[in-house]
């Protein structure tokens, strides 16, 4: 009986966040980007759909559904068919980890915010999980059959090796200090601003920045669909919705990494004061809306900023990028553990 | 001077080559951007006047006593795309000459204005009309009875003809 709640809680949350991030977050990152670029380039950006335009999202995805869904003769169609649902599946699934605020007591139960926040290995999931986001752009560059697309997506896969391996070492650092793999543990450390990781962790927190980028595809490391070289790279060749899958996962990553370095760095949901300045009590209702605002704003700002840089760095030639990867960053995220191995050890 | 070094990486300084502050340069660049004056022109609200030099949709000029084209047909013969179809008629009037039927394909013109540089009589004028937009083939194809326009209307083409052609 217990097992059949469980699941059934578990299923609750799971589309209500799915919803709410998918739906919201996916839909208003796209606004945000039209809105941002236009700015930067003195344009106003949309603003006939809706009020402000908010509603401009939804009115692009309903031209994708309209539209025609071409599959080249040569293709692989099934992999051609699977690649958008793997980019999109994985870019939402990491959601399955992510804490949003502390938990809440209701009556004697305690009830977590997030589907399995308290998953031990909550962090090494996520890294799994970015990690297969990869195949899903191979396989769509390699099943579209053509040239551009393949190129784009071995870019991809090149681009993910030479990157996860720094952002790996560079999060050692957050975990040497944490002691912990689980993002609660590692948030609930982090309780007040000056104790935020990116205080101790600067050079970790610049190294993840930068791999973040080149894991979620966005300019300046958007080298598998640099449009002037491969026209559209992995998906030249998707049309209607599947390139509308595509699209969407972009956005569901951006908000992914911008959630995970808040997690890491920024003090997830944890308030930026102690939680009793607003005189609100641990485990009740107030408190978890404030800190789930707290929060989205975090991630919000972080969203902002992806979009900012895409709009002001030009994208890097793709021996820039491997040599950054490789002679750069690599033994600087390696410095970078021995640093936090040698501060944690004087400071014992 | 003489660059002796040969690669961009060589020239740069060491801040530069650490990228981070010049990214971050560029971005405070962008970030003043987002405040200052928008060019957008919201357009069916906000509709673009344009000026004299403006080559629209060409027009016969219609004067108080009636069309100044006598049909000579040079429009026509010239028109890079075939667009112009004139057919002459006499009149009692002092042209003798004028176009029974006049018509312009307006799927085929290309705005090119060599019709209204060929006429002797300054009888086509491209006028500022730009917002053309037809549901059906046959509508494209413009009479006499839409090409017509009073010459009060055509004063700006007209004089900067006088001053340019
Ligand atoms: S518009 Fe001018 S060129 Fe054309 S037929 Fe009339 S007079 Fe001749
Ligand atoms: S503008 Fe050019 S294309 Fe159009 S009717 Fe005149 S000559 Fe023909």
């Amino acid at each position: 009986m217990d097992i059949i709640w469980i699941l059934l809680e578990a299923l609750i949350k799971a589309v209500v966040i799915l919803n709410l991030i998918l739906l919201f977050a996916a839909a208003l990152g796209v606004w945000a980007e039209r809105k941002v670029s236009a700015w930067i380039q003195n344009r106003i950006g949309p603003n006939r759909v809706g009020p402000f335009g908010l509603l401009q999202p939804f009115a692009d995805v309903f031209k994708l559904f309209m539209k025609e869904d071409l599959i080249p003769k040569a293709a692989d169609k099934t992999f051609h068919r699977i690649a958008p649902i793997i980019t999109l599946g994985i870019a939402i699934s990491v959601y399955a980890v992510i804490p949003f605020a502390d938990d809440v007591k209701i009556g004697d139960k305690i009830y977590q915010m997030g589907i399995a926040p308290d998953l031990n290995i909550g962090i090494l999931f996520v890294l799994a999980l970015t990690s297969v986001g990869v195949y899903g752009i191979t396989l769509a560059g390699w099943s579209s059959n053509n040239k551009y697309s393949l190129l784009g997506g071995l870019r991809s896969s090149a681009q993910m090796i030479s990157y996860e391996l720094s952002m790996g070492l560079a999060l050692v650092g957050v975990l040497m200090i944490a002691g912990s793999l689980s993002l609660n543990e590692i948030v609930s450390k982090q309780d007040v601003i000056w104790r935020w990781n990116v205080i101790f962790q600067p050079l970790g927190f610049i190294l993840f920045l930068v791999s973040s980028f080149a894991e979620t595809n966005r300019t300046p490391f958007d080298l598998p669909e640099a449009e002037p070289e491969l026209v559209g790279g992995y998906n030249t060749e998707y049309s209607g919705m599947k390139f509308g899958m595509f699209f969407l996962a972009e956005y569901a990553n951006m908000a992914t990494s911008s959630a995970i370095i808040v997690l890491l760095y920024f003090g997830g949901w944890q308030l930026p004061f102690p939680a009793d300045w607003l005189g609100l009590q641990q485990g009740s209702i107030a408190l978890a809306v404030a800190q789930f605002i707290n929060f989205m704003l975090k991630i919000a700002i972080l969203v902002f900023f992806f979009i900012w840089v895409r709009w002001t760095v030009p994208r890097f030639r793709y021996d820039q990028l491997m040599n950054l990867g490789w002679k750069v960053l690599l033994p600087l995220a390696l410095l970078n553990v021995l640093l936090t191995a040698v501060g944690i050890w004087l400071l014992k | 001077m003489n660059i002796r070094k040969n690669s961009e990486a060589e020239r740069l300084s060491f801040w530069e080559k650490l990228y981070l502050p010049e990214i971050a340069k560029g971005m405070g660049i962008t970030f003043r951007q987002m405040f200052k004056p928008k060019f957008t022109r919201q357009y069916p609200e906000e509709v673009w006047i344009p000026t004299g030099s403006y080559r629209g949709r060409p027009v016969l000029v219609n004067e108080d006593d009636g069309e100044r084209c006598v049909a000579c047909g040079l429009c026509s013969r010239v028109c890079p795309a075939l667009a112009i179809e004139v057919q002459a008629a006499e009149t009692d009037r002092d042209k003798e000459r004028y176009p029974e039927k006049f018509e312009i394909n307006m799927l085929r013109c290309i705005y090119c204005g060599f019709c209204e540089e060929v006429c002797p009589e300054e009888a086509i004028v491209m006028s500022k009309d730009y917002d053309l937009v037809f549901t059906s083939q046959e509508e494209a194809i413009l009479g006499k009875d839409k090409l017509l326009v009073h010459i009060s209307k055509l004063q700006d083409r007209l004089e900067f003809l006088r001053q340019y052609k």
